[in-house]
């Protein structure tokens, strides 16, 4: 039998449950497992740490790494800082936008139409020396020019 | 496996540079192609030497030494293996003796000695190539004697603030408490910079012993490596590290028979650049939004769970096992004025050589890129960098020549910061840049201080109109946006908004024609 998201989080709690200031590694955890932070785990999270659900939802939403919602089967995210921008990633992201059916905005991700793709910025990779980066679920690829976007997008198999 | 004085050793870094190019696909196109030939390998996944060019760089062990090939791809190894690889033939892809590369010659490494020479996660490797040696010789010290190292040695914090380390220290080891913490600042967030990933992913032990010396001094018996989720291999070596040295009596409750404790816990950031902010970083830490906290209290006093907490980056603390094994004089002969000892600084952007440079401060910016850095990749001339992050100034070309060194900078309104420089081409557009500088502020405001929050905002949009001369009084328009600036400087309760118009008017200043200004604007930054 497959775990519930509550059996899920229910596990992920008890293995925190004396940590100090645990609320990020269990989202983290959860986020792992789950690929989200659903929505209906946030009251059993504030209630096994004593906080309102306010305070667990006020976490959840103010960092840009957790989503509450299920993300793209695949999940790229394009370098949009200045080292990478010196080297073509304003353009680079523009290809993806197109490439993908996805159109991010400043500072937020987009899901394609068909939920294929999820397309996010991201604020540096630590790759700077070797612009444009960018992560195609969770590999890094640096050097990356719009042909090689193309043929990486291409191995993962999505049919045309 | 054959007998070690048979096999050929080579090494392909491990790093996420070098990931990201390639090198695990590099590594199992050797180990096949050795296994095709009937050649023994003993192949070692090392750190990065920090010339990113080159990756994935693959060095062979030689009667000589190390000799270096680069940037190799799975489709050159049959041929460097023709060539004679082994043996450390001549190749075009063959760059000599690693040693003997000029970018790397030419550097004063002292923090970066082992990086990309050793296995990382090794103990024995470390401890052969001078690791623990700091730590030993702090366990032979009161913790007085070690702060006063520290505070002699003239260390100042390497995350960009660059206060001194030592009063920092002698403040929590003064503070009374029956719990103190040593908490890591590894959210590098600054675009440009990635000495502090090379340290995690490179060389970890160095930074478990910096921050176990720390423990040593101030009576702390606790740590936590707050590490950017952009990060994921550097958590992960992290973590491995961590768990190795205190299996091996390095970290635990008795720290090499010492009867100290110290306990390392790495923790996970999750995006937001705010939590580079000391403050905010503590309140991530609690399991809480990272909003900044104002200062008094000081960490140091009231910090971490309301404890003395010392608070250190990555490069701060990695400085200080040297300086505890080779004396406070040894690292404070390197340097200028009160910038004592090496940066490790950070070519990247639009650069034809980017890597990681380690010299004594007083370097110019001119020997950096155009020395060690080749210029521009593009091969078109360089307008400017910006150093010190994304809050750091656009430096134009009358400003190159400066020694980089703390006092210089903050002179002429710039930083050093965490060592940072971003190189860019004479296609950058410094209005589109400062207009950036306004939004990733914007996005990145942990939203406590009106200034931050709404400044960042009105900066994108006032920027918008300047560029809009049909529409909007572009001079109005200007002497608004250096009020803004004024208000978000002196009004901001951190660096997030307090610095964002650093960027922004050194890009006014220095380049007013991209902002539809004819005259050059003499008032400097």
């Amino acid at each position: 039998m497959t775990p519930t998201p509550a059996n899920v989080t229910e596990a992920v709690l008890a293995r925190h449950a004396d940590e100090p200031g645990a609320l990020l590694p269990i989202l983290h955890e959860l986020q792992d497992a789950l690929g989200h932070i659903p929505r209906d785990s946030v009251p059993q999270i504030a209630a096994a740490l004593n906080l309102s659900r306010a305070e667990v939802h006020g976490v959840v939403t103010y960092y840009h790494h957790f989503r509450a919602d299920a993300p793209g089967r695949h999940v790229i995210q394009v370098c949009r800082a200045e080292a990478c921008q010196a080297m073509g990633s304003d353009a680079l992201m523009a290809h993806a936008e197109h490439a993908l059916g996805c159109h991010a905005h400043a500072g937020h991700g987009s899901t394609s139409a068909d939920g294929t793709y999820t397309l996010n910025p991201v604020y540096c990779l630590g790759l700077c020396a070797s612009s444009p980066a960018i992560v195609v679920d969770d590999k890094l690829h640096a050097r990356v020019t719009p042909g090689r976007f193309d043929a990486l997008i291409a191995t993962l198999g999505v049919p045309a | 496996m054959n007998a070690p004085g048979t096999a050929v050793t080579i090494y392909v870094p491990r790093d996420s540079a070098a990931l990201a190019v390639g090198a695990d696909e590099v590594a199992a196109a050797l180990q096949a192609e050795c296994t095709r030939r009937g050649v023994a390998l003993n192949l070692v996944r090392n750190g990065s030497r920090g010339m990113f060019w080159l990756e994935p760089l693959v060095e062979v062990v030689t009667p000589a030494g190390r000799v270096a090939y680069g940037p190799v791809a799975p489709d050159d190894i049959a041929s460097l293996f023709d060539a004679g690889l082994p043996t450390g033939s001549a190749h075009p892809l063959c760059h000599g003796l690693t040693d003997q590369i000029p970018y790397l010659a030419k550097q004063e490494r002292l923090t970066f000695a082992r990086m990309g020479i050793t296995d990382p996660l090794s103990l024995t490797d470390y401890e052969a190539h001078d690791g623990f040696k700091g730590l030993r010789a702090a366990l032979a010290l009161a913790p007085e004697a070690i702060v006063q190292q520290v505070l002699d040695s003239g260390l100042r914090g390497r995350g960009g603030a660059a206060f001194p380390t030592g009063i920092k220290w002698k403040t929590v080891a003064a503070a009374a408490a029956a719990q103190k913490y040593i908490v890591c600042n590894a959210d590098e967030g600054d675009s440009g910079t990635f000495s502090d990933r090379m340290t995690m992913e490179g060389d970890p032990y160095m930074l478990i012993e910096g921050m176990t010396i720390a423990a040593l001094a101030t009576g702390a018996t606790d740590g936590y490596v707050y590490i950017r989720s952009e990060y994921p291999d550097a958590v992960a070596t992290m973590r491995d590290a961590v768990a190795r040295a205190t299996a091996a009596g390095f970290l635990g409750d008795d720290v090499l028979g010492s009867c100290r404790a110290f306990r390392l816990n790495i923790r996970k950031a999750a995006g937001a650049y705010v939590c580079g902010e000391e403050t905010a970083m503590l309140e991530s830490l609690e399991g809480k939004r990272g909003i900044v906290r104002a200062k008094p209290p000081l960490p140091a006093l009231q910090g971490l769970f309301g404890q003395p907490t010392v608070i250190n980056n990555v490069i701060s603390f990695a400085s200080v096992p040297l300086i505890l094994a080779r004396g406070a004089a040894f690292y404070r002969d390197f340097g200028m004025g009160r910038s004592r000892g090496t940066l490790p600084m950070q070519l990247a952007g639009n650069i034809k050589h980017g890597g990681l440079v380690e010299k004594a401060f007083g370097v110019t910016l001119r020997e950096l890129m155009f020395d060690f850095g080749g210029g521009s990749a593009s091969g078109r001339p360089i307008k400017t960098a910006q150093v010190g992050g994304p809050l750091g100034t656009y430096l134009s070309e009358s400003q190159w020549d400066m020694p980089m060194d703390y006092e210089a900078y903050a002179a002429v309104g710039a930083v050093v910061g965490h060592g940072g420089i971003v190189v860019h081409d004479d296609s950058a557009d410094l209005a589109k840049l400062a207009r950036y500088a306004m939004e990733f502020c914007a996005i990145e405001s942990c939203g406590k201080c009106t200034p931050c929050r709404i400044g960042s905002t009105r900066g994108v949009e006032v920027i918008d109109k300047i560029m809009t001369p049909a529409r909007h009084n572009r001079p109005q328009q200007v002497q608004l946006l250096r009020d803004l600036c004024d208000t978000m400087v002196n009004g901001s309760l951190c660096a997030m908004g307090g610095m964002t118009p650093f960027p922004v008017l050194s890009a006014l200043n220095h380049f007013p024609q991209d902002f539809g200004l004819a005259a050059p604007d003499r008032q400097a930054a």
